[in-house]
């Protein structure tokens, strides 16, 4: 049988684009509600893959900082709605003094009585961005966004390569930063402002541009941008439907998640962006001479991460047609949010990742086999 | 295989030519060294093979260049990739990529080639150069041999059939030198590359190459066998110059042929000692105290004691990342410095203001370039006089006793590195600091110009200061140094005379002593000088 060559899966990385695509179905899911259950379902979910996915690299321990701003993000909200929110709602928690305003800021209240269901609409609020930052979060800590550069189409190779530049570059001119400073204090200068600006930003700009140049001819001298002999006119054509069709794709994104915007910008808006860019992918592929090392392939591992993350997104698309009611849980009167069967499924669907996706490549020494993964 | 065909080339507005009606050719399978003085052409030289000269750098080039029958004017550098590999002085600058393995694999992806073979090449190539351990580090992180022997293998997975490489050993150590020159020999023997290399420190390369081209400064190249245009050349490495004076014919090129002619000289020298250097005065100008520096976690100096005296030259050597920067940093009090104490005439610098500090220890840091932002060279030398509150002029006669002759008009940029390296000496010279710390002062410098800059060092010992060089030229520190400081991970692992140190460590010695050992004769001028008046040499 052929699954028996699949399963268990080895451990490998995973095609970036699958790791977003899950994350994107996830975040889509979010945005669909208010619900804190589902919401902190949905958290749960993009946690526990997280933890058992990730790798050791830099970017994979970076996913802590995205909790932390998803922290803050509802910290903020919740603060703003005390602070200036106050008097929609009926049950009252506690009463701060209110500093009154001049007669033009007529309709902003500072403090005041503060309620239950202004507390929780901004918590509810806050939860629902939050839980969006970490989707996106988690992507991040999968996936190395660098190969997710490497991952992109040929024709948008040239972005690709001056994104790379641009990342290695500004560590780069923060050294410089440092080290002609620290020279200028071994000169003792003592100058201030403008002349003591000069006097690092001369030798700092200066690095920089010799090391740009030294990068240019390195380039030049591995082969880069053979294909300058295509016309001009291909070139261009190739660039602009690439451009317009990708700006055409995320109009239709966001009028698939946004369901306040005309139907035309919805799905329609999508396909004619994604068929623009194919063409001009294509065209543009034609004439790329150029290969890839060692390449993410989509193989059933990235398949069915990406399914699992759409799925999840999808189902909820659904839900909202079918069963909207306990999505955005009411506030006034103020009940208790209730997840229904659907909105639920959908969102486990999301935690298949977890055991589905082939477990990461370790960089660092040899992972041991722990207790739980040798079969009893 | 390389075929330089009546070439002229100019500079925009230059008077006079870079290079001269060179005609050279190098055959298929030679390794040679391009020699010549600082500005004399030789990376314009080695830029023309692929045309990076003069596309990338402007100018006009006149005459033909030709690789495999290929020319540089009907073709960009690009189309030069499979033929031609350029490793360039930085090899950090030169990185497109991050990691190890996708910089080896960066030119092969350019020039279109299958994944299979992409693969097979990138696994080979990192066995031919010994970095597979490194294979997924960052490119950043690697210490500069590793990242030379790296950006060889980012132009070899190609399969080129000439290799340029410009002064590939210049930043490293020399045990990471003989890493990478034994890298570069494997691909000589085994693959038959072509390789062409321009090289400040003669001595690393002269013994493995095949021809010699020599540019005159002038213009003109001269090529030819090693041994018989050494002979001659005015940029001779200490076994050749010794050759000269023992009257060896042909010169030999190696410590080995210079070792086993060398036995009647040797004999001829038993019972002779090399005349001693200048008594050190002693006074203590500088003292340190379990110095310790760390960032964050990693220790770079480890509870470090020193002693520098009055009228000494020091020689702070070690590998690359042991720790010499940092301790050079510490001890001036611009650097940080984690615990222990420096003692310079009753003041600590790292307590004392920048002001303070600087007429106390003067730093000359590794990028001197850094320290040098005005338009003109008066500018720079009024700047230094205003600085460090001394009478006008100060620095301006410091520099003109240091190198003599530098118009003030000039734009510091465009002074040759050794008048670079004087410029930022007098600068921080004119503060009258009883120390002077110079921090890889010998990068990039030629023969002339490390002679003279030996000679400055020097006269600064016998002014009554405490120098310290750190560097990595172990032919400076034997005609400079009295004494030997050698580092390994942040601590002092040898102290002691230039000659006790030196010569009893097969990485630091230098090329006489290697081949007079256990004679503790250290330069040809030591010899000479024993030499000469008693008799003539046979």
């Amino acid at each position: 049988m052929s699954l028996a060559g699949l399963w268990p899966p080895l451990p490998r990385t995973v095609h970036p684009g699958a790791w977003w695509l899950w994350s994107l179905g996830l975040a889509t899911a979010a945005s669909r509600t208010t619900n804190p259950i589902l919401l902190v379902m949905i958290l749960t979910v993009c946690g526990y893959v997280v933890v058992r996915r990730r790798g050791d690299a830099p970017w994979a321990l970076a996913f802590r900082m995205y909790l932390y701003l998803a922290g803050f993000i509802v910290t903020m909200r919740v603060v703003f709605r005390i602070v200036f929110g106050g008097g929609q709602g009926d049950i009252i928690l506690f009463t701060l003094p209110e500093i009154p305003l001049p007669e033009w800021a007529a309709g902003i209240r500072l403090f005041g009585a503060v309620a239950v269901e202004q507390v929780l609409g901004g918590f509810y609020d806050g939860l629902r961005l939050a839980t969006m930052v970490v989707c996106v979060g988690a992507a991040n800590a999968l996936a190395n966004p660098k190969r997710m550069l490497k991952a992109l189409p040929g024709a948008l190779y040239e972005i690709g390569t001056a994104v790379v530049v641009a990342l290695t570059v500004a560590p780069q001119l923060v050294e410089s930063v440092i080290r002609v400073r620290r020279a200028r204090r071994l000169r003792a200068g003592g100058q201030k402002g403008l002349r003591a600006l000069r006097g690092i930003l001369i030798p700092v700009l200066e690095d920089a541009l010799n090391r740009s140049l030294a990068l240019a001819a390195a380039m030049a001298s591995h082969g880069y941008g053979r294909t300058g002999r295509v016309p001009r006119g291909t070139r261009l054509l190739t660039g602009s439907l690439v451009v317009t069709g990708l700006l055409g794709v995320c109009a239709g994104l966001y009028g698939v998640m946004d369901a306040s915007t005309p139907p035309y910008m919805r799905a329609p808006m999508l396909l004619a962006g994604l068929a623009v860019a194919t063409t001009g992918f294509v065209i543009g592929g034609k004439r790329v001479r150029r290969s890839r090392y060692r390449p993410d392939r989509w193989r059933p591992g990235e398949f069915t991460v990406a399914a699992s993350g759409l799925a999840t997104g999808a189902l909820m698309y659904l839900t909202t047609r079918v069963d909207p009611a306990n999505l955005y849980p009411s506030l006034n009167p103020l009940t208790w949010p209730e997840v229904g069967l659907l909105p639920a499924a959908a969102i486990l669907v999301g935690v298949l990742p977890a055991w589905l996706a082939p477990p990461p490549d370790l960089t660092q020494g040899i992972a041991e086999p722990t207790a739980r993964e040798v079969p009893a | 295989m390389i075929r330089f065909e009546n070439v002229t080339f100019f500079h925009t507005d230059a008077q006079r030519p870079v290079l001269a009606e060179v005609d050279l050719h190098i055959p298929e399978g030679e390794l040679c060294l391009v020699t010549g003085r600082t500005g004399a052409g030789k990376s314009t030289l080695l830029g023309a093979v692929n045309g990076l000269v003069p596309r990338f750098t402007g100018g006009t080039l006149l005459g033909r260049v030709t690789v495999d029958g290929q020319s540089t004017a009907d073709h960009p550098p690009q189309e030069f990739a499979e033929l031609v590999g350029v490793v360039g002085q930085d090899p950090l600058a030169g990185f497109v990529t991050d990691t190890v393995e996708d910089e080896l694999a960066y030119g092969m992806e350019q020039l279109g080639m299958a994944p299979e073979v992409m693969r097979k090449r990138v696994e080979e190539t990192l066995d031919l150069l010994g970095i597979a351990e490194l294979r997924r580090r960052a490119l950043r992180t690697l210490s500069g041999g590793q990242q030379q022997r790296v950006a060889i293998g980012s132009v070899l997975t190609s399969h080129p059939k000439v290799l340029v490489l410009d002064e590939p050993t210049s930043a490293l150590d020399p045990t990471a030198a003989e890493d990478v020159l034994a890298a570069i020999i494997r691909l000589v023997h085994d693959l038959g590359t072509t390789v062409l290399v321009a090289e400040h420190r003669v001595e690393r390369v002269l013994q493995y190459a095949d021809r010699l081209v020599h540019l005159d400064g002038d213009g003109r190249v001269r090529h030819g066998e090693p041994a018989a245009l050494i002979a001659g050349s005015d940029i001779a490495p200490p076994v050749v110059r010794l050759g000269r004076l023992a009257g060896w014919e042909p010169p030999p090129l190696s410590v080995r042929d210079a070792r086993r002619r060398a036995a009647g000289l040797r004999e001829r020298l038993t019972d002779r000692e090399p005349a001693p250097l200048p008594a050190v005065a002693g006074e203590s100008r500088l003292t340190a105290e379990r110095v310790s520096v760390a960032y964050g976690q990693i220790m770079a100096v480890r509870a470090v004691d020193l002693d520098l005296r009055a009228g000494e030259v020091v020689a702070l050597m070690g590998r690359n990342g042991s720790g010499k920067s940092s301790l050079l940093w510490a001890l001036q009090g611009s650097g940080p410095r984690r615990s222990g104490s420096v003692d310079v005439a009753g003041t600590d610098p790292g307590k004392a203001s920048a002001k303070a500090a600087r007429a106390l220890v003067g730093l000359v840091p590794q990028t001197a370039a850094d320290l040098i932002y005005l338009d003109t060279v008066e500018a720079e030398c009024r700047q230094g006089d205003t600085e460090s509150a001394v009478a006008p002029g100060t620095c301006r006669a410091l520099l003109d006793t240091l190198a003599p002759g530098i118009p003030g008009d000039r734009h510091p940029r465009d002074l040759s590195e050794g008048q670079k390296l004087a410029l930022v000496l007098a600068v921080q010279l004119s503060s009258a600091p009883g120390v002077v710390l110079l921090d890889e002062p010998t990068r990039g410098l030629d023969y002339h110009a490390k002679q003279r800059f030996t000679e400055t060092v020097r006269a600064q010992a016998a002014a009554g200061r405490a120098v310290v060089v750190a560097t990595h030229d172990v032919e400076f520190v034997a005609g400079a140094a009295d004494r030997v400081i050698v580092m390994a991970e942040g601590e002092i692992v040898a102290d002691g005379p230039t000659a006790e140190v030196v010569v009893s460590s097969p990485a630091f010695a230098p090329q006489v002593a290697k081949v007079l050992a256990p004679l503790p004769w250290l330069t040809v001028e030591q010899i000479a000088g024993a030499l000469s008046g008693q008799e003539a040499p046979a």
